[in-house]
């Protein structure tokens, strides 16, 4: 519960220096490292231009919100991995709604589809809490029926996203530099932040770093629980809207890698898999991390099918160093 | 709650495994009524055809699992372990058949430096390896291989051949395997370390035991079962393709759940973690009988799994 904690503390300057770089560090360093990798791709294809960026927030965006909807439920302590079949399940039912539809209308499918998600991350949570079965168990399990259930939806990727929809996400209204695939992320601290700052906000963290504090300080698990699942579904419904946004169709295996994609995401992004430690900001710059190696890839004239390699040795890479940062500071 | 009820109760939680059996037997039992004459000896034997790379997948799951972890990359180490032999089958089947081996323990070795030496969570690390695993697939497809390669007859022999018309040729290979397994994990001291290290890790270490030498073996078997067990999956498709053993991921997890080892760590066994392996196998025969569509199927599968997990947890009073 470093957050309470940090947030109670009479602030000494000298001290919070010290501590800002210890809660924030690995975040700090992440963005740091996504700037370098920045300008190596700079450096790599000089004409990089508004174009590129683009696409790059384009890739990002599903991502994003992928790791985000992950980070809820690691937050409390538990695990999701059935987050890439909850994606496909909004964008396939996103697309039976709106194809043929006006951009108000699939707004309001849209909403239509936050709601049914978000209640089927809170049925995953609901079940975790029932059934007293490992999160890790149930999520592989609900991994299989959502995927199911989406195909049920929707049998084959199938294109028909309402133009004026897709152009939320790929136009730019305000700069080139500033394109709507990253204005959208604002949904991000929208959500995130006013319930992170309530008091069930504060349980899920509660839940995450120890549960049994948690519960002694009347925190009611099971719902904390729940909740964290449920807001899990809430940002992979947005993730699954993104996809339909980033790519115009609709497709029930289009969210098969996300899911670990997003674990990757957190870990990068510095979320503690133990739980009750970790923010946003982090997850959502190892999102565009991962997303940026494809494409440097491309420039270099590398086959873009190191990408998936690359991803993972520096996925072993970061945690190693974490891991080996942790055993040194304990001896 | 009356005393004979308790005493029998007990009685079921010592003995988890006969409701695993009786469970199997209902199964069957189902199979029999939906199409009567359907369970003969070419079902039982078919069944263990299937069950038997499951089984060997699960085997090295349930070892990484009796310590407290788990290991995602089963499945990729599995699929890489078959292309690579079977790829390589045109230079000599024994090499290739080594090769491929390999790749299971390379695999394997790391995940357990990352999980013993460097203290990555086992999740991270495991999902991380399983990620290289197969990158480093898709490039060696490309760059070497490509397309499917066909599967030596030794592999495929050995994947869905039998003996005396009905006894599947890889049930001997799971049962020298599983063996080795119980009798290992039962008597011997690197059995009961696994167990040790799952229950309390740093009081093992107290004790003087080098964790992390037990944990470096320990991943380094399960990625060596798991190369095992593509290398027989491959003989039992007849074909290595890089999707191979995605599906068996939830299963080998599954079937350790199921099969009663506590994801937690610390206790289990791997004669459950067979019959949870045959309940799967027997269950996807079940829904293959049913007829009907796939995504249907996917859905029962997912939702079978959590009512077999959950009446373990609470009926069994396991977790």
């Amino acid at each position: 519960m470093a957050a309470t904690v940090a947030a109670t503390a009479p602030r000494r300057p000298a001290v919070s220096v010290r501590r800002t770089l210890r809660r924030y560090g690995w975040t700090i360093a992440v963005y740091v490292l996504f700037a370098l990798l920045m300008v190596a791709t700079v450096v790599v294809k000089p004409d990089y231009g508004t174009f590129e960026w683009n696409t790059l927030t384009l890739a990002a965006l599903p991502l994003a919100f992928a790791a985000v909807a992950q980070t809820v439920v690691v937050l409390s302590g538990g695990i999701d991995l059935s987050v890439g079949p909850l994606m496909a399940l909004a964008n396939v039912i996103a697309l039976r709604a709106m194809v043929g539809h006006d951009l108000g209308y699939s707004i309001a499918a849209s909403v239509a589809v936050l709601l049914a998600v978000t209640l089927a991350g809170a049925i995953n949570g609901l079940i975790i809490v029932v059934t007293r079965v490992p999160d890790i168990v149930v999520t592989l399990a609900t991994s299989f029926i959502w995927a199911g259930v989406a195909l049920l939806v929707l049998a084959k990727p199938t294109p028909g996203v309402p133009f004026d929809y897709q152009n939320l996400a790929q136009g730019s209204a305000l700069s080139p530099w500033i394109p709507n695939a990253l204005l959208l992320l604002l949904v991000i601290p929208l959500v995130w932040v006013p319930l992170r700052r309530s008091r069930a906000g504060l349980s899920i963290y509660a839940v995450g770093s120890d549960r049994n504090a948690a519960f002694r300080s009347g925190v009611n698990l099971g719902w904390s629980r729940i909740l964290a699942y449920a807001v899990c579904g809430f940002f992979a419904a947005c993730g699954g809207l993104a996809l339909s946004m980033t790519t115009g169709i609709g497709s029930p295996l289009a969210g098969t890698l996300y899911t670990l994609s997003a674990v990757s995401a957190i870990v990068l992004g510095g979320v503690s898999l133990a739980g009750g430690r970790g923010g946003m900001l982090g997850p959502i710059a190892a999102a565009y991390i991962l997303s940026l190696i494809p494409a440097v890839l491309i420039y270099l004239g590398i086959d873009p099918n190191y990408g998936q390699m690359i991803q993972g040795l520096l996925i072993v890479i970061v945690v190693m160093i974490g891991g080996l940062g942790a055993v040194l500071r304990r001896s | 709650m009356s005393a004979r009820l308790t005493t029998s109760l007990r009685i079921v939680q010592r003995n988890s495994i006969l409701v695993l059996i009786a469970l199997l037997v209902a199964l069957a039992g189902l199979i029999e009524a939906i199409r009567p004459g359907a369970v003969n000896a070419s079902w039982v034997s078919n069944i263990l055809e299937f069950a038997a790379p499951l089984g060997i997948l699960a085997a090295g799951q349930t070892l990484v699992v009796i310590t407290g972890g788990i290991d995602l990359s089963v499945a990729n180490v599995a699929t890489a372990a078959a292309y690579i032999m079977a790829s390589q089958s045109p230079f000599g089947v024994t090499r290739a058949i080594v090769l491929g081996l390999l790749v299971g323990v390379l695999v394997g070795v790391i995940n357990g430096l990352g999980v013993a030496i460097f203290k990555v969570q086992p999740l991270i690390m495991t999902l991380a390896m399983g990620l290289v695993a197969t990158g480093s697939l898709n490039v060696y497809e490309q760059a070497v291989a490509r397309g499917v390669p066909s599967v030596p007859a030794v592999v495929h022999t050995l994947g869905s051949g039998t003996v005396l018309g009905y006894v599947p040729v890889s049930l001997f290979l799971w049962g020298a395997i599983a063996a080795i397994l119980i009798a290992g994990l039962r008597g011997s001291g690197f059995g009961r370390l696994l167990y040790a290290l799952g229950d309390n890790l740093e009081a093992t270490r107290l004790a003087g035991v080098h964790a992390w030498q037990v944990l470096l073996t320990n991943y380094a078997l399960c990625g060596l079962l798991s190369a095992v067990a593509g290398l027989v999956l491959a003989g039992t498709v007849n074909a290595a393709d890089l999707g191979l053993a995605t599906i068996l991921l939830l299963p080998s997890v599954a079937a350790v759940v199921i099969g009663g080892t506590s994801i937690f760590g610390g206790s289990g066994s791997y004669s459950g973690t067979i019959v949870g392996a045959l309940i799967l196998t027997v269950l996807n025969s079940v829904l293959t009988l049913l007829d009907v569509p796939d995504p249907v199927k996917q859905i029962l599968y997912g939702g079978i799994i959590i009512l077999l997990a959950a009446a373990y947890t609470r009926v069994l009073g396991r977790d």
